[in-house]
């Protein structure tokens, strides 16, 4: 007697062959090594984004967009509809621990040097989608339309606006005219649930696609030892089964964190306040603010803002690009400068921070 | 039949490239005219603004000495500041830096902006911080006991 399960498979296998499809994922195996730990944090990333669809099209079903609408209807979602203030929160605080596993993946790709060939795609659409997470961040922050969002978005656009030559129409562009007004939030309404989830949905695609393809890379000391003597598990079901538990226990910490830390909405936006003491923009943004404090109005003949943003722009450049300058590790030769340049990354985003955080 | 395989295949090349500009040419002239009205629909309309040339920013009685209030001048913010002396002034409210809202700080006897503490002195000046430019000044007249603020012309 078949059970039903088998039936079906049947049914579709008799149609579309998943024969060839169930072998291919049977025989894929990860590699174990000291470094396995880092894996995981490319899954749970995938998982994070998973819950930010979700609750987002849970959000969307009563959030409104406008000037007059958008603050009181977060208001609305966090004290009349039911588990608002969960879902919300949720959305709110898996944004941030998205954007953290997603860099602790990234830096450990980096170090790793699994960047190296033949995965320069996987890298480069890694960076693009990672790029378009701080999009997220930024047009997410400004739809509840509070205080702190107001002037956050009228710093981060002024500073697209102070790139020479295109940066005034790009800023007129976002902004929807010359102010950061509600034409603003229904551009960065748009951008946040339609523009980016849709780019960022096919990067995703072509990133998974080519994990599948080329398995998972391993430390370039690896190399060297042969094929039957290197330790794999099955990823089904050994790896996947360890990739669902870090998941489970992310899902709780999450819901420990929405739950005891709710996520603030702050104030409602007044474009003719004065911006309040003490404001700052989200961690993740808290280096490059840090940075354009220190930055004077004039250096030489330059404005201090734009020549910030030429470095913070050039140093992103050459990390986007790592794979094609970096000719040792794909050679398998150690490469030390990419472990200086690293680390140097590491602290100065570290350090910035953290005098950020506490001043 | 393949005329390129010819030696005497001048004509047909010539036919071919022919055909090859019409219709490269059409492509892009088909693109442009797709692409065109995307763009143009990107770039927000100008909206039709009242020209303010001076708004009414309330009693001298009101406003104490050694204070700052912000006065929306049609649709820009401007500080208007009575310094301890009973003087008044007024400036753009929008910091030269990076576009954030001013304000008085009384402790500081200073105009400062909260994002990137950029400080002004009570004459507009930038005089700490990164803001580049001193802030515009507007002209404050005081008629009775209304004050009120104009542009500059």
């Amino acid at each position: 007697m078949k059970t039903l399960g088998s039936k079906l498979y049947d049914w579709v296998d008799e149609r579309v062959k998943l024969g060839t499809l169930v072998e291919y994922m049977g025989k894929k195996y990860v590699p174990v090594n000291r470094h396995s730990i880092w894996y995981y944090f490319g899954g749970v990333s995938l998982f994070l984004f998973i819950i930010q669809v979700v609750t987002g099209i849970l959000l969307l079903l009563y959030y409104k967009g406008g000037e007059q609408l958008a603050f009181e209807s977060i208001q609305f979602i966090m004290s009349k509809v039911q588990f608002g203030w969960l879902i919300r929160s949720i959305h709110s605080w898996t944004a941030n621990l998205f954007i953290l596993t997603a860099m602790i993946h990234m830096f450990s790709v980096f170090f790793e040097k699994a960047y190296r060939k033949p995965r320069e795609i996987t890298w480069v659409t890694g960076m693009l989608m990672f790029f378009l997470m701080l999009g997220f961040g930024f047009s997410g922050y400004l739809l509840p339309w509070n205080e702190l969002a107001f002037f956050a978005t009228k710093v981060g656009t002024d500073i697209a606006g102070a790139v020479p030559v295109v940066g005034k129409p790009i800023m007129v562009f976002l902004r929807g005219g010359d102010d950061v007004t509600g034409a603003t939030l229904s551009r960065f309404f748009g951008f946040h649930v339609a523009v980016l989830p849709g780019i960022f949905t096919v990067l995703l695609g072509i990133h998974l696609l080519l994990v599948q393809r080329q398995g998972m890379s391993e430390p370039i000391s690896h190399e060297h030892v042969p094929a039957t003597e290197r330790k794999t598990m099955p990823f089904f079901p050994n790896f996947l089964l360890r990739d669902l538990l870090f998941w489970l226990v992310v899902l709780n910490l999450l819901a420990v964190l929405a739950v005891f830390f709710p996520w603030e909405l702050g104030k409602k936006a007044d474009p003719f306040g004065s911006a309040p003491a003490g404001i700052k923009p989200e961690w993740y943004f808290l280096f490059m603010f840090q940075t354009l404090k220190y930055i004077p109005g004039k250096i030489l003949f330059f404005d201090g803002e734009v020549l910030g943003i030429a470095v913070f722009g050039l140093g992103g450049l050459l990390w986007l690009l790592v794979p094609f300058w970096d000719r040792k590790s794909s050679r398998g030769e150690p490469n030390r400068l990419i472990n200086y340049f690293g680390i140097f990354i590491v602290l100065y985003i570290l350090a910035l921070t953290i005098v950020g955080w506490m001043l | 039949m393949n005329s390129e395989s010819m030696p005497t295949g001048q004509p047909d090349n010539d036919r071919r490239d022919f055909l090859k500009y019409v219709l490269g040419g059409g492509l892009l002239a088909w693109l442009a005219a797709v692409l065109y009205p995307v763009f143009a629909y990107l770039k927000p309309p100008k909206q039709a603004e009242v020209e303010v040339t001076s708004v009414k920013a309330g009693k001298v009685s009101a406003i104490e000495k050694d204070s700052g209030v912000i006065v929306r001048f049609g649709n820009k913010p401007v500080i208007l500041v009575r310094n301890a002396a009973g003087e008044f002034r007024a400036f753009s409210a929008t910091c030269t830096h990076l576009d954030c809202t001013v304000q008085y700080r009384k402790d500081m006897g200073l105009i400062w902006c909260a994002c990137h503490n950029g400080r002004y002195d009570l004459n507009g000046r930038n005089v700490a911080g990164p803001p580049p430019r001193p802030l515009d000044e507007y002209r404050v007249v005081i008629q009775g006991d209304e004050v009120s603020i104009s542009k500059k012309a």
